[in-house]
């Protein structure tokens, strides 16, 4: 966890402050089990994670039938490899191929597939990618490095509802042969967005 | 365009604004991109999220009902997301009777409790999280759009909680997917119940949305329940 600068007891910021009463008042109150906080806090910073999508992606890779399965049924295919639930109740997979590049955006909030990449960074959060992506893809690829070979057409994709996007990106040239777990090592959080490309091997 | 109590010409209501339709607004400069574990930026940013998730399951709102508190914050275009998210729920809870302002000042407990419908155990977290909440369900009547269709997106206001953002409204899309019946967003958020609606990914050439600014191309698609939707005359 980052810390934009060192907090001590006697120097408490209005927020912190503001958070600190919730807890103390929600739990006088009977309306949260404060060990919960702690568990849901360590479940998105220690289990659920972009890792999971690096496992879906790099299976899809290595599996034809697999890739078949999580481009017909996400939901399900993605739940064979445990990964369900809150924010990801409906998948779908969107593959990148030599003519098309999928980005995946939430113009009305913050809308992300949580049980396959956690929780969003705060560009996807922000007001800049919110506006930009919808019009203006190759300019937020820019802000990201990323150029596209010409010829490679953007589909966007707007999650104005409950069903959750994963970007499937195309794999690395070079890898021929290499297991799973190697594979997964090259799938990035923004490859899964849309933002970037998997790492070369 | 939904048959729902439209209070726009009440003057006791002001007329529904949401500040967070933000797709196509000019001005808000390049994105920041960030490494992928970095998750946080303020001390207290995770113990919102989970103060967030944790009344989330309280049962007393659903998550349109959240939505909505977050959008119409006057001051949302000047909050990071979780002092959105931080506002709203205090929002949410005092329009509940479940807190009173007083009390964060204080920072203990100064009124009786409200009801919750259900606490969160620490031990029930992993499954609570590993369910979720679908909201597709079983659908009542045929689907009226198929794949390949031309459809109109409703055009003007919409004077309450919506997923229609406004770059795509009155303009011809075709339907590429169609998802199932799923919870209606418009009026779960209004306390009008599921009332599911097909729902439907609908695909936008890049010219229709943006004229001659758009990249060769483009496609953009939204997904749309079909009170959203009227049917369109063919390219």
């Amino acid at each position: 966890m980052a810390h934009d600068h060192d907090h001590d007891h006697s120097e408490l910021g209005e927020m912190d402050l503001r958070v600190r009463a919730l807890q103390t008042v929600l739990t006088q109150k009977g309306y949260i089990d404060p060990a919960a906080l702690d568990e849901l806090i360590d479940t998105y910073q220690t289990r659920i994670g972009p890792r999971n999508g690096a496992q879906v992606v790099a299976k899809a890779w290595a599996d034809p039938a697999y890739r078949d399965w999580l481009l017909r049924d996400a939901t399900a295919a993605i739940a064979s490899l445990g990964y369900t639930g809150r924010q990801g109740e409906h998948m779908v997979a969107v593959p990148n191929t030599p003519g098309q590049h999928n980005m995946v955006v939430c113009t009305l909030c913050s809308c992300y597939p949580w049980p396959v990449l956690g929780l969003p960074p705060t560009w996807y959060k922000s007001a800049p990618y919110r506006s930009r992506a919808v019009k203006d893809p190759h300019g937020v690829l820019a802000d990201f490095g990323v150029t596209l070979p010409a010829g490679t057409q953007v589909r966007v994709w707007d999650s104005t509802a409950e069903v959750r996007y994963l970007v499937i990106p195309m794999r690395p040239a070079g890898t021929d042969g290499w297991t799973e777990e190697q594979l997964a090592t090259l799938v990035t959080r923004d490859s899964m967005i849309g933002t970037g490309l998997p790492a070369s091997p | 365009m939904t048959e729902l109590p439209d209070r726009s010409m009440d003057t006791h209501h002001p007329p529904y604004q949401s500040r967070a339709d933000l797709g196509g607004q000019a001005g808000h400069g390049p994105v920041t991109p960030e490494a992928e574990g970095e998750l946080f930026h303020e001390a207290w940013e995770p113990k919102a999220l989970a103060l967030t998730l944790a009344m989330g399951a309280s049962g007393r709102w659903n998550i349109d009902e959240s939505r909505s508190a977050r959008e119409t914050l006057p001051d949302y275009a000047q909050l990071s997301y979780y002092r959105i998210w931080v506002a709203a729920l205090q929002r949410l809870m005092s329009e509940r009777g479940l807190l009173q302002p007083d009390e964060i000042d204080a920072g203990r407990m100064l009124h009786p409790p409200g009801t919750v419908k259900r606490v969160l155990a620490a031990a029930d977290v992993a499954a609570v999280l590993a369910k979720g909440s679908p909201t597709e369900r079983p659908a009542t009547s045929p689907a009226r759009f198929t794949q390949g269709d031309t459809v109109r997106m409703h055009a003007g206001p919409v004077p309450h909680h919506t997923r229609l953002p406004g770059y795509v409204r009155g303009k011809r899309g075709t339907i590429e997917r169609v998802l199932g019946a799923h919870v209606f967003a418009d009026t779960h958020a209004q306390g009008l119940g599921e009332q599911p609606q097909w729902l439907y990914t609908v695909v936008f050439d890049g010219a229709e949305l943006w004229g001659d600014e758009s990249a060769p191309g483009l496609r953009v698609s939204v997904d749309a329940w079909e009170p959203y939707l009227q049917s369109g005359e063919p390219a």
